[in-house]
């Protein structure tokens, strides 16, 4: 036992692998938010008019929103006039011309595993590497181009693409959908902007990486996904952010739009700092993402890892508009400490024979808590319509919790519609069985772990896999006593 | 003026005269009951355990209270005949909310076992009825627990002294009767101790078609190693709207059936909240909904597992036709602390027709980690493979559908242990799903 205690000090005393900070120069406007900020920001992305509108309109009707205050969270109180809205750390230094890379910038995202030089890229990925409030780098970006692939910032995308991006911003989630979406569409700063075209296969993945870095700042990047008939998308999405004692606010939006028979993964592995072992700082991660499925037998899938962030509050949704549309929910979700989660999904059947899959993996640890909350609606009109949910939910440790909220709105006599969840604790006939064999109690919970995960590991493209599986072994280092 | 105003104003008016005809120990919680209501107002649908139920809209119209306790000339034993074959009961009567005392069951009840008018035993057993009354059905926690509070003049009492078994099951039969639309405030307080053993069967019936708003509050002490069973079987008509919560209380070792079952109705919300107090402690909660036309039931339960090595079952199944609306909120809670609590609840329901609705949310709450908890929930049709096996052998579609449906909610009634309630309400629920309901025979208000 006293080896074990020795152990879990230690683990304890690890830190957040991805901590560190970068020291560029950074471009930081001043604190505050107000129509000047928002104006400013858009000044500074050189925007169009019709751009700037729609930020300021979502700006005003954010004034008239209140804080949600439904989630099973202890939120912090945000204090929105306390954070910076736009921070670029790609300002040139003196003597060197923009289009360069500060090589610190470069060494921060070799540092997390990302390489900017194509040339010494993995084959089939390509990046987006944003940092803070702007896109640093987008590799491969002509080689995509060859097939008719878009993919690049939003900030370049609204220059280069704009009648694009205007038609289809804000189509998924309006400005109006909920009090981060408004705040995010006044002050979005960069994300990814993708467009496949009709009948195209995207031959590579698509990724994009998020960091975090200059203090007092929050990241509130906007992401684009416009898959055309036919057409085929593979896309990943991972972030970190140094480790800061106070709360950082991570208000994102993801909207995806899938044409007929089109396909598009979208995977996040998400590992934003989770604050230290006294629950002290962390990234709010307050973020909204929907699909929206219109063309008949689309099908989209979301796939999620989720370890990091103080607070999680979020759920990929799926809006099944096209007839014979498919949609699935992968999630793992992993609290450790003092984080907090409350996560899940939204089935919401339009189509006709629409059907929609969700898997959901909760894992509480010391004293966190770990919510699922899904909702599936079958419309009056969505004949034949399916949906199969099972949550599960495994607690390590006395003091965390688990919960489960799904909500079912069944509107349709065709509809069929099933849901299953189950709590409990790792099995002790299972840890004997390993110890028995010489595996010690930590290593068996990380087997067990990964063995109750691996539903949703195996949707996971390959390198984020394996990503994933290390990362769930860390964040649960320490949980056994 | 918003639906809740209507009710604090009439008390604010008529405060003695409702006081005048009750008892001080019911009065004695008014006050505060009065300014629950006038700070909670009757939750809107944004309100989570309120969402599939439109309270303002139920309360709105303008109901007739009997606040002057004028009595009702009727004999419910010549009106009602609705007995269970080959169950003998000790039957008793509720007449809207007041206990029909005037003829009583002639088999003596075991020593010490009082039932009764609750307004009348309070004075005659006050310390007893006022260490309990209003201790789980607090005000300020929900809008139904505060008018019924407010305008409550009487109501059931039930005591079970310690040790003591009534091995006859005991009927109480709710009647609505009224010759203008009214609202019914009623209020059961039942008291089982240590070791005592209950059967309960409630009724509740309407008899004129009149639009009746009957409110019930059940207040249900459970002491150590004690055990209750209680049915509720409501049978009423499209113009009845009824709100009832439950609250149950369990100490060590006690255990206890809740069965709920909706036959016919208007608008039923059903709040049921178990807390198990003490550890080995045992909740069983069944439910069955048949419903069509417009009908709406919602049930909403929780159990709070406060206590180690206690055991819940919550299984519920609605069939709806017609334009019916079912809803199901069932949330079960494990405290830090509960550890060894095993938690099982499922839901399964039936949507027969395109326009029937159906909301079903079953939520774990647990703060503990040595549990097993498991829910399930379902909405779907009835099996075509199924059918087709029984068309296959001769059976025509419709009588293949009315077996599947009766075979669907018969593992809720199976679950009932009185055995010749179990065979009434098989053959109740088969009658119900052939159109022929509630239709009693040898009840004469049926004819």
């Amino acid at each position: 036992m006293s080896d074990n205690n020795q152990f879990v000090r230690e683990v304890a005393e690890k830190k957040y692998e991805y901590g560190f900070t970068t020291d560029v120069q950074t471009e930081i406007i001043d604190k505050g938010l107000s129509e000047d900020v928002v104006r400013l920001i858009s000044q500074k992305k050189g925007e169009p008019e019709w751009l700037l509108e729609f930020r300021l309109k979502a700006y005003r009707h954010w004034l008239t929103m209140e804080e949600p205050k439904w989630g099973h969270l202890d939120m912090p109180q945000i204090d929105y006039q306390d954070i910076s809205y736009y921070a670029d750390p790609t300002q040139k230094k003196e003597g060197r011309e923009k289009k360069e890379i500060d090589p610190e910038l470069m060494k921060t995202f070799d540092k997390l595993g990302i390489p900017l030089e194509e040339r010494l890229a993995l084959s089939g990925t390509a990046v987006d590497a944003v940092m803070d409030s702007v896109s640093v780098k987008t590799t491969f970006r002509e080689k995509l181009q060859e097939k008719g692939i878009i993919f690049c910032s939003i900030s370049e995308a609204v220059k280069e693409h704009p009648d694009l991006v205007r038609q289809y911003l804000g189509s998924v989630v309006p400005y109006r959908d909920n009090y981060f979406a408004a705040l995010n569409s006044a002050v979005f700063s960069d994300g990814s902007f993708v467009y496949i075209p009709k009948g195209v296969r995207c031959p590579m993945e698509l990724s994009t990486y998020f960091r975090i870095n200059a203090r007092g700042t929050g990241q509130f990047e906007r992401t684009l996904i416009v898959c055309d008939d036919n057409a085929y998308v593979s896309y990943l999405e991972g972030c970190t952010a140094p480790m800061r004692d106070e709360n950082q606010l991570h208000a994102a939006i993801v909207e995806i739009v899938v044409m007929e028979n089109a396909e598009v993964k979208y995977s996040t592995v998400q590992n934003w700092y989770p604050g230290d072992h006294e629950g002290k700082g962390g990234v709010l991660n307050l973020v909204t993402k929907r699909g929206h499925l219109r063309g008949a037998n689309s099908r989209l899938s979301w796939t999620q890892v989720e370890t990091g962030s103080a607070i999680t509050w979020k759920y990929p949704s799926c809006i099944l508009s096209g007839d014979g549309s498919q949609a699935e929910f992968y999630s793992v979700a992993v609290t450790n400490n003092y984080q907090q989660a409350d996560t899940g999904t939204k089935m919401i059947h339009i189509g006709k024979n629409t059907k929609s899959t969700i898997i959901s993996k909760g894992i509480s640890a010391g004293k966190s808590q770990n919510s699922y909350r899904g909702l599936v609606k079958v419309s009056a009109k969505a004949d034949g319509a399916r949906n199969y949910s099972s949550c599960d939910s495994l607690l390590l440790g006395s003091h965390c919790g688990a919960h489960t909220f799904p909500y079912m709105d069944i509107h349709n006599d065709t509809a069929i519609v099933e849901h299953e969840a189950t709590t409990s604790k790792i099995s002790e006939d299972q840890l004997l069985y390993c110890n028995q064999r010489g595996i010690n109690t930590e290593e068996a919970v990380s087997l067990i772990v990964n063995g109750y995960a691996k539903d949703v590991l195996n949707k996971l493209p390959m390198e984020f896999a394996v990503e994933a599986q290390k990362l769930l072994g860390v964040s649960l280092e320490g949980s056994v006593g | 003026m918003s639906a809740s105003k209507q009710y604090t104003e009439l008390y604010a008016q008529c405060r003695e005269m409702i006081a005048s005809h009750s008892a001080p120990v019911l009065n004695a919680l008014r006050e505060e009951a009065y300014e629950a209501l006038q700070t909670l107002g009757f939750p809107t649908q944004k309100v989570e355990r309120y969402k599939y139920t439109d309270v303002e809209q139920a309360f709105s119209p303008d109901y007739g209270l009997n606040l002057n306790r004028v009595s009702i000339p009727v004999d419910p034993y010549e009106v009602f005949r609705c007995d269970v074959p080959n169950l003998s009961t000790s039957l008793y009567f509720m007449l809207n909310d007041e206990f029909y005392a005037k003829e009583q069951p002639k088999a003596a009840l075991p020593q010490g076992v009082l039932i009764g008018s609750l307004a009348e035993y309070s004075r005659t057993h006050s310390d007893l009825i006022a260490s309990h009354y209003g201790r789980l059905a607090r005000s300020h926690k929900d809008s139904i627990n505060a008018l019924n509070t407010m305008l409550a003049q009487d109501g059931l009492f039930i005591y079970v002294p310690k040790g003591v078994v009534v091995e006859r099951p005991i009927q109480v039969v709710n009647i609505l009767r009224s010759d203008v639309d009214l609202m019914v405030n009623r209020r059961v307080l039942i008291i089982v101790e240590e070791g005592a053993q209950l059967q309960l069967l409630c009724c509740d019936h309407a008899i004129d078609s009149k639009n009746f708003l009957a409110t019930q509050v059940t207040e249900v002490f459970v002491g150590e190693n004690a055990h209750l069973d209680i049915y509720e079987l409501e049978e009423t008509h499209t113009l009845n709207k009824r709100f009832a919560n439950m609250y149950v209380d369990e100490q060590r070792g006690a255990s206890v059936t809740v069965d709920s079952i909706t036959l016919h109705n208007g608008l039923t919300r059903n709040r049921t909240d178990v807390t198990l107090s003490g550890e080995y402690s045992e909740i069983n909660m069944y439910g069955c909904v048949v419903a069509d036309k417009e009908q709406h039931v919602d049930n909403n339960t929780l159990i709070d597992h406060r206590a180690a090595h206690c055991q819940s079952t919550e299984k519920y199944k609605y069939v709806l036709d017609g334009e019916a609306a079912g809803a199901f909120a069932g949330r079960v809670l494990v405290r830090e602390g509960a550890q060894k609590t095993t938690s099982n609840m499922s839901n399964a329901n039936l949507c027969a027709t395109r326009e029937a609705r159906m909301y079903t949310q079953p939520m774990l709450e647990i703060y503990a980690d040595d549990v097993k908890c498991a829910h399930g929930s379902t909405v779907g049709q009835l099996n075509e493979q199924a059918l087709f096996y029984m068309r296959q052998r001769g059976i025509p579609e419709a009588e293949a559908r009315l077996l599947l449906k009766f075979a669907f909610v018969g593992e809720v009634l199976d679950s009932i242990r009185l055995e010749p309630l179990r065979d009434r309400l098989h053959y109740l629920t088969d009658k119900r799903f052939r159109g022929e309901l509630s239709k009693c025979e040898g009840c004469k208000l049926c004819k």
